[in-house]
């Protein structure tokens, strides 16, 4: 039976839901002011719908197929499972995109796909696709390639001239996660393709003898996507491994996607979910290791048994433990140790950084400033505020946690 | 008392413009009174607009430039006169732009944060009908309510983005025109009637397939797309209806008992199955390929790959290091990093030719703590040594060399089941279970050394090792 547009577009976009980057940032700026192409990449990204999960839609997200050979016991398009499937042509890619892409609906396409014949055949599909939009449409949106593990470094080489971005999941923090669950995948060569485009991007920033730039490859990065909860490591585990990948492919975002149940699960899986706070604990973890100078031992120090603090966020569960640093004086305070403020962003650390070049600062500025006073009211001082005993005081910690349950009786 | 009338169309040029000849007249705060595009409402007493005689000009930071250029889109009455009062205050104190805790500037600054989130807002939920012209540039045309005044400063970014197409978007406000490459504007008008376009019903598809019914975060969505916008977007009206069956269908795929597997997936998995099971030419390959695949301690998770062995499958000499290091991880291949090419560079100093002798480590991942961007050598634990030891047992036992040269400790702890006093063994030759060893320093402790003498005297001690190991080769051979 042959499918209609919209209904291969229904299946597609179901499949494609559980990648969680959405993110059209970074990318070479360029426009088409002149009329000689559709789109533009001013930089940051937008997202143009939020739909009730809380997630945006910045791009079209959707698998080129669903059809796979491979047998992963987190996926909805394993296959060993019984969901429909559907196959897009490139040109209806290209079309929907295009069309999407007019009306303002998106920022520019995200394309993944299962696995069909060989990773090489459809990896060669996907680069033809950002190919036709590129040259035959002149589009200068963005584009998002997932690389398929195992393709030919020339087929990721080629991907990387058209996309903005490239990413390839990791799926599970360990090793033995990904034999148990993944068991067609194999770590080394994630880690081997991520490694190509690391190498890629910076031979693309070498400029030859005679001063000529090669060109541009993946200009936005790469980014990676970890599966949380569906197998038993750690919050530890998870940042760890996180950092890692950081430091040696230099990753752009690391993603961290609640294991979430889906349609036809496999039996292997656990039927809990993970809450969905955890996610977001480790979100916010992820940022303390990027902008706030914190390493993975100092935030995995303060876990329980290597987990994240539910009740709290993983900066305010530092400054509890180590209180004897506190109370730190806004007013002549290193930007090292005002980062660790609980309730001080970055915003707000180089507001106060300027404005007290200027003159004293006073507890109500820093409310001007943007600063989260509930939170940071214990662990700072200022000239017209004391925290007194406040950070020593036994119950510092239940003044922050949420308050008791009662346990439902039914 | 003086009255400025600013246009509603040009409004921050106006301002800017305005501002410049009353600060030039030295007229206070206190003695302007603003109106916006409103020609009835003139002060009684007002008196004539200032005689400007020479060309006014004003010296402020760029920022607070930035910052009016924004602000002067808000939608509050009193936008022109807080910019004015603040303007006028910097005259002689260009560091209160610095100063975020001065409470006028943390208004205005959050004045601008509203235009720039509704400029922002408005770039996402522009939505265009395709009026379906025939001519060589498409027409599209859009309705939208903003919040502030922002289609002026916001149309730039449409013309940038969609300049193959002629476009419009109607707003009570004012209108933008994009036709033929030229952008104008006129007043607002009414809504207009957009024929139906059929991408709509699409685009509702895809939002609603998009959706993750396992978890409702709906404050996560009004807080980014709020209610106010909703009218004017095609896909908001299925999120009553997604709301009311999500909790139903997670339920339902948790329920779910697991289905038999389709019968072709038996097929396809036995099909890669025999795809991957490559035979391999001879057991070097095989041991190569298995080392590659190596998952005996943690040290694979971090590390990019395992780097096995690498030189003639016959070779009389083996050389074994102590681990890869960033390099060589990046690569694949051994003693390609700066203690490899030192290496290289000395052996032919030897008289030993590289290409002859098989290189490999005794540890096949690299080992390495994080330290910010960069990843920094750590040398491997006995253990891991240990576990590393059937490869390089492996590997020896197929290369059956006539001599094996151990560098540095990881090395001979491996090969000789001890690395104490290393620099007391060295230029020795040990029987070992797997032959004639020759002991070692490693190359990049001869980098290490911070003493300029001293790392001449060991790198002559080191050449002279390596002859050894060449001479006692070409007696054996």
């Amino acid at each position: 039976m042959v499918k209609t547009l919209s209904e291969k577009l229904a299946i597609l976009s179901d499949a494609a839901r559980y990648d969680a980057s959405c993110a059209s940032s970074g990318g070479t700026k360029r426009g088409s002011r002149d009329g000689s192409g559709l789109g533009s990449n001013e930089g940051s990204g937008i997202c143009h719908a939020y739909t009730p999960d809380g997630r945006c839609i910045s791009l079209l997200k959707i698998l080129m197929t669903n059809f796979c050979i491979y047998d992963c016991a987190y996926c909805v398009n394993r296959v060993s499972s019984n969901t429909t499937r559907a196959r897009f042509t490139p040109e209806e890619v290209v079309s929907l995109t295009i069309e999407f892409y007019r009306r303002n609906y998106i920022e520019g396409l995200f394309l993944s796909s299962g696995i069909i014949q060989s990773p090489d055949k459809t990896m060669e599909d996907m680069v033809q696709i950002a190919r036709l939009l590129r040259t035959r449409e002149n589009f200068r949106g963005y584009i998002h390639l997932k690389t398929i593990p195992d393709a030919a470094p020339e087929l990721i080489a080629q991907a990387g001239l058209y996309a903005d971005r490239l990413s390839i999941n990791v799926e599970l923090p360990t090793e033995a996660a990904v034999a148990a669950y993944a068991p067609e995948k194999n770590p080394a060569t994630i880690r081997a393709a991520m490694n190509d485009v690391k190498a890629g991007r910076a031979a693309s920033k070498d400029r030859s003898h005679t001063g000529k730039r090669p060109p541009k490859f993946a200009p936005a990065g790469q980014s990676t996507q970890m599966i949380v909860g569906a197998d038993g490591s750690n919050d530890a585990t998870i940042l760890g491994q996180a950092n890692s990948l950081y430091g040696s492919f230099g990753l752009k975002r690391v993603y961290y996607s609640a294991f979430s149940p889906i349609p036809d699960s496999s039996a292997k899986l656990p039927l809990v979910q993970p809450p969905l706070v955890r996610e977001h604990r480790l979100y916010q973890a992820d940022w303390l290791l990027r902008f706030y100078g914190f390493s993975v031992d100092e935030i995995t120090s303060v876990t329980n048994a290597g987990n994240l603090d539910l009740e709290m966020d993983p900066k305010l569960a530092w400054a509890i433990a180590h209180r004897g640093l506190f109370p730190v004086d806004v007013q002549s305070a290193p930007r090292e140790m005002l980062l660790r403020v609980p309730g001080f962003g970055v915003k707000t650390v180089n507001r106060i950084l300027g404005t007290r070049r200027q003159r004293g600062l006073r507890y109500a500025d820093l409310q001007r400033m943007g600063a989260l006073l509930k939170k940071a009211r214990p662990f700072i001082s200022l000239r017209d505020w004391s925290p007194g005993k406040l950070v020593d005081t036994a119950d510092l910690r239940a003044r922050f946690a949420p308050p008791p349950e009662q346990l439902s009786l039914f | 008392m003086r009255t400025v009338a600013l246009p509603r169309i040009n409004t921050a040029q106006a301002w800017r413009e305005a501002a410049r000849g009353l600060l030039a007249g030295g007229t206070r705060p206190e003695d302007v009174l603003w109106s916006f595009d409103d020609p009835a409402q003139v002060d009684l007493f007002a008196a004539p607009p200032p005689e400007i005689s020479a060309p006014a000009t004003a010296r402020v930071p760029k920022s607070f430039v930035d910052m009016a250029n924004r602000v002067a889109w808000h939608s509050g009455d009193d936008r022109f006169a807080r910019l004015y009062a603040f303007l006028w205050r910097l005259r002689d104190r260009p560091a209160l732009m610095q100063d975020r805790g001065d409470a006028q500037l943390a208004h205005l600054r959050a004045m601008e944060k509203n235009v720039n989130r509704c400029a922002h807002k408005m770039k996402a939920f522009v939505r265009f009908r395709d009026l379906a012209a025939d001519g060589p540039r498409r027409r599209f045309a859009a309705w939208f309510e903003p919040t502030h005044h922002t289609v002026e400063p916001t149309a730039q970014f449409f013309a940038r983005r969609f300049g193959d197409m002629d476009w419009v978007i109607v707003t009570p406000d004012v209108t933008a025109h994009f036709r033929d490459g030229n952008l104008s504007f006129a007043p607002g008008n009414a809504r207009p009637d957009l024929p139906e376009d059929a991408t709509e019903e699409l685009w509702g598809t895809y939002f609603c397939n998009i959706f993750n019914p396992a978890r409702v975060k709906v404050q996560a969505m009004t807080s980014e797309m709020p209610k106010k916008y909703w009218k004017n977007m095609p896909e908001t009206r299925h999120i009553p209806q997604l709301l009311a069956n999500a909790e139903a269908r997670a339920r339902e795929m948790q329920a779910a008992a697991p289905t038999l597997p389709p019968l072709r997936a038996e097929r396809i998995s036995a099909g890669l199955a025999d795809m991957r099971a490559v035979a391999t030419r001879d057991s070097l390959d095989s041991v190569h390929t298995q080392i590659r695949a190596c998952t005996r301690c943690a040290l694979c998770g971090p590390a990019t790959q395992a780097v096995p062995g690498e030189g003639p499958r016959d070779a009389a000499l083996m050389v074994v290091g102590e681990q890869p290091g960033d390099t060589e991880d990046r690569v694949g291949r051994p003693f390609v990093g700066p203690a490899g090419q030192m290496f290289d560079r000395i052996a032919a100093q030897a008289g030993l030719a590289r290409d002859q002798a098989y290189v490999t480590n005794a540890v096949k991942h690299f080992k390495f703590q994080q330290r910010g961007k960069r990843r920094m050598h750590e040398p491997a634990h006995k253990s891991e040594v240990m576990h590393c030891k059937w490869w390089l047992e492996a590997e020896v036992a197929l290369v059956k060399p006539k001599l094996i040269v151990a560098m540095g400790g990881t090395a001979l702890l491996a090969l000789t089941g001890t690395k104490e006093g290393i620099l007391k063994r060295r230029g020795q030759i040990e029987e070992t279970a797997h032959g004639p060893v020759l002991a070692t320093v490693h190359p990049s402790y001869l980098l290490r050394l911070p003493d300029e003498d001293a790392r001449e005297t060991y790198t002559a001690l080191f050449r002279q090792d390596l002859e050894k190991a060449a001479e006692y080769v070409s007696q054996v051979a």
